[in-house]
């Protein structure tokens, strides 16, 4: 049995998570996303749970750390601003191997910025959370639907991986209202936590969870241990979408709300006889690379749809290696591309014909 | 008979402390008041960034560290998904009073139950001695090599004063540890502060004046002298908020 309802994006998120066993939510008000604060306001103390508005970004974030320490799930949000403030406690989360999910529902920068949609925390999310060599599970969302499915794997795949997991949506995804199946199936998956911080009992020695680490040679040996799991997170957890791509000559790559928006473009370029597809990265991080490698065989370029001065294109050219050519379709700082955009670039680039 | 022994709420884990400073005599007081509570087992302390980072080596309950200031952050993290546990923080001067203000006074100011032991040394030990926000009027550290002129580097940050001034907290009271005397009254206050929590009672804060030797370039003689002659005269001892006495 599942409930189908109307939601906002933003609001999916918060339900999920509540769904998906989530009882701690820390954070601090900021547009697009201040919905999943008001969600959580209203339905944490009705369930058990704690909602708590902290003082800054900054303090969120390590009450996120202090209830990860204790292995129970909790989720911060924020938007572009907000996370650029949680960025050293993502670092913290990740070099103490701290499940968590945190949630950027993205609007333009740099700086203050707009409250308008944007996907310019690109870099951010899949490069540069914050000091050190670190990586976070990082989700796409594309709809209201997988707001809510993702946040639920997100969660999941923080635990069964011990990282921080990013569910990186924009303020489009975040403000728009859809149809979502909640499926009771979601549900809080047990994982054995002995690392938590809950207290000896006097029965066991005293867990300590801490990121300082002053002898070299062991902090080099914890680092490689760490990317040992992300080549096994790497391996196992890529999810990407192929849209017709069969016979595609010409391969988008988008992700988000941009990704929407290029189904649309390629519909109406099909009808005009130009093979075009998309390639939908689910997962940010890690990224789909081989199946984008793969359709460089096929394709004579690629197009990277992106609502950012150019961040995801780079990913797109170290998957293909630099064999085919790949064009950047995009509008920032708020503006988001149109089916009419995209489907001029598509016709643009199909003109070229695949040459630089 | 045993007359002295070490807290069973202290490892075994040599100190890396430096001689006659006073973390070693504040980190067995947190550890007699634990014992004597026998809060050891639900017990979950979070270190702080400064000298005492390494306390989670030193205390036998789980121990959480902290990024600089936000220590109370986690603490409040901690407290609200295990509010059977005891929690407490253990800052310096610079993690509670500089970088992490803001998580101080909201902490303080949300009335968390938890407890935090915040030792004031009026200077940054780990990074070999700049001026504290509670560095006194006048004292020469590494950034203020001409003394601290109030004019340009401000005045030193009260704690239990600014707290003071918010509803929230349950428990305030500044202590030193220059005499025997002084160190029993600093006793008192820590269980207080830790039994403020197990009876659920509020934010319970205990400042303690400490002692510098290396960076304040004294004997650990001369230190005590020190803080008790410029000290705790500009940081007076006392209760400054006790809402379990106020009737």
């Amino acid at each position: 049995m599942s409930e189908k309802v109307l939601m906002k994006g933003n609001e999916a998120i918060a339900e999920a998570a509540i769904r998906s066993g989530c009882r701690y939510y820390l954070g601090y008000p900021i547009t697009p996303q201040t919905e999943i604060a008001a969600y959580m306001a209203k339905r944490m103390p009705k369930i058990g749970g704690t909602f708590l508005q902290a003082e800054s970004e900054i303090s969120a974030i390590n009450m996120v750390y202090g209830v990860a320490c204790s292995g129970k799930r909790c989720m911060t949000s924020s938007s572009s601003p907000g996370i650029s403030l949680k960025c050293e406690g993502l670092s913290y989360l990740a070099a103490c191997d701290l499940p968590s999910v945190i949630v950027n529902v993205q609007r333009g920068g740099p700086g203050l910025g707009g409250i308008q949609p944007s996907q310019s925390d690109y870099f951010q999310a899949t490069k540069g959370s914050g000091h050190g060599d670190f990586r976070m599970i990082v989700l796409a969302p594309s709809s209201v639907q997988e707001m809510a499915d993702l946040t639920s794997l997100a969660f999941d795949l923080a635990d069964k991986h011990r990282m921080p997991s990013m569910i990186l949506a924009d303020g489009t995804i975040g403000q728009m209202m859809e149809p979502v199946e909640l499926s009771d199936t979601m549900h809080e998956t047990h994982y054995e936590k002995p690392w938590a911080c809950t207290g000896t009992n006097l029965k066991r020695e005293h867990n300590i969870i801490n990121s300082l680490i002053l002898k070299p040679e062991i902090l080099e040996q914890l680092n490689i241990e760490r990317y040992k799991k992300y080549e096994v997170v790497e391996k196992e957890e890529v999810r990407y979408e192929e849209f017709m791509m069969d016979d595609a000559e010409i391969c988008i790559v988008a992700f988000g709300i941009a990704s929407r928006v290029s189904k649309s473009a390629i519909v109406e370029a099909r009808k005009q006889g130009i093979k075009v597809g998309l390639i939908r990265p689910i997962t940010l991080w890690p990224f789909p690379s081989e199946p984008i490698k793969a359709a460089a065989d096929k394709v004579k370029s690629f197009i990277s749809v992106e609502l950012s001065m150019g961040q995801l294109i780079y990913d797109v050219q170290l998957a293909e290696e630099c064999r085919k050519p790949v064009y950047l379709c995009s509008r920032v700082g708020g503006m988001i591309v149109s089916p009419d955009y995209v489907l001029n670039k598509i016709v643009e680039v199909n003109n070229l014909g695949g040459e630089n | 008979m045993v007359v002295f022994k070490k807290p069973h709420a202290l490892t075994d884990v040599p100190m890396h402390y430096c001689p006659g400073c006073t973390h070693g005599i504040i980190h067995r007081l947190v550890a007699e008041a634990i014992d004597e509570l026998g809060i050891e087992g639900r017990t979950v302390g979070v270190a702080s960034v400064g000298c005492s980072v390494m306390s989670y080596d030193y205390f036998n309950c789980d121990m959480v560290e902290a990024a600089h200031g936000r220590a109370p952050a986690v603490a409040t993290g901690l407290k609200r998904s295990m509010p059977e546990n005891i929690i407490f923080t253990y800052q310096g001067d610079g993690d509670l009073a500089a970088i992490g203000t803001a998580e101080t006074v909201h902490a303080a100011s949300r009335g968390e139950n938890i407890t935090v032991i915040f030792v004031n040394n009026a200077i940054y030990g780990m990074t070999g001695g700049q001026m504290a926000p509670t560095s006194l009027p006048g004292q020469i550290t590494q950034t203020t090599p001409y003394g601290r002129d109030v004019t340009k580097q401000g005045y030193p940050v009260k704690v239990c004063e600014l707290l003071s001034g918010l509803d929230g907290p349950t428990y305030l009271e500044r202590v030193s540890v220059d005499t025997p005397q002084a160190v029993k009254k600093a006793k008192k206050a820590i269980t207080k502060a830790f039994r403020n929590q197990v009876e659920g009672k509020g934010f319970s804060l205990v400042e303690v004046l400490s002692t510098c030797p290396t960076n304040w370039g004294l004997t650990p003689v001369e230190s005590l002298k020190w803080c008790r002659e410029n000290m705790i005269p500009y940081y007076p001892l006392g209760v400054y908020r006790d809402k379990g006495a106020e009737k």
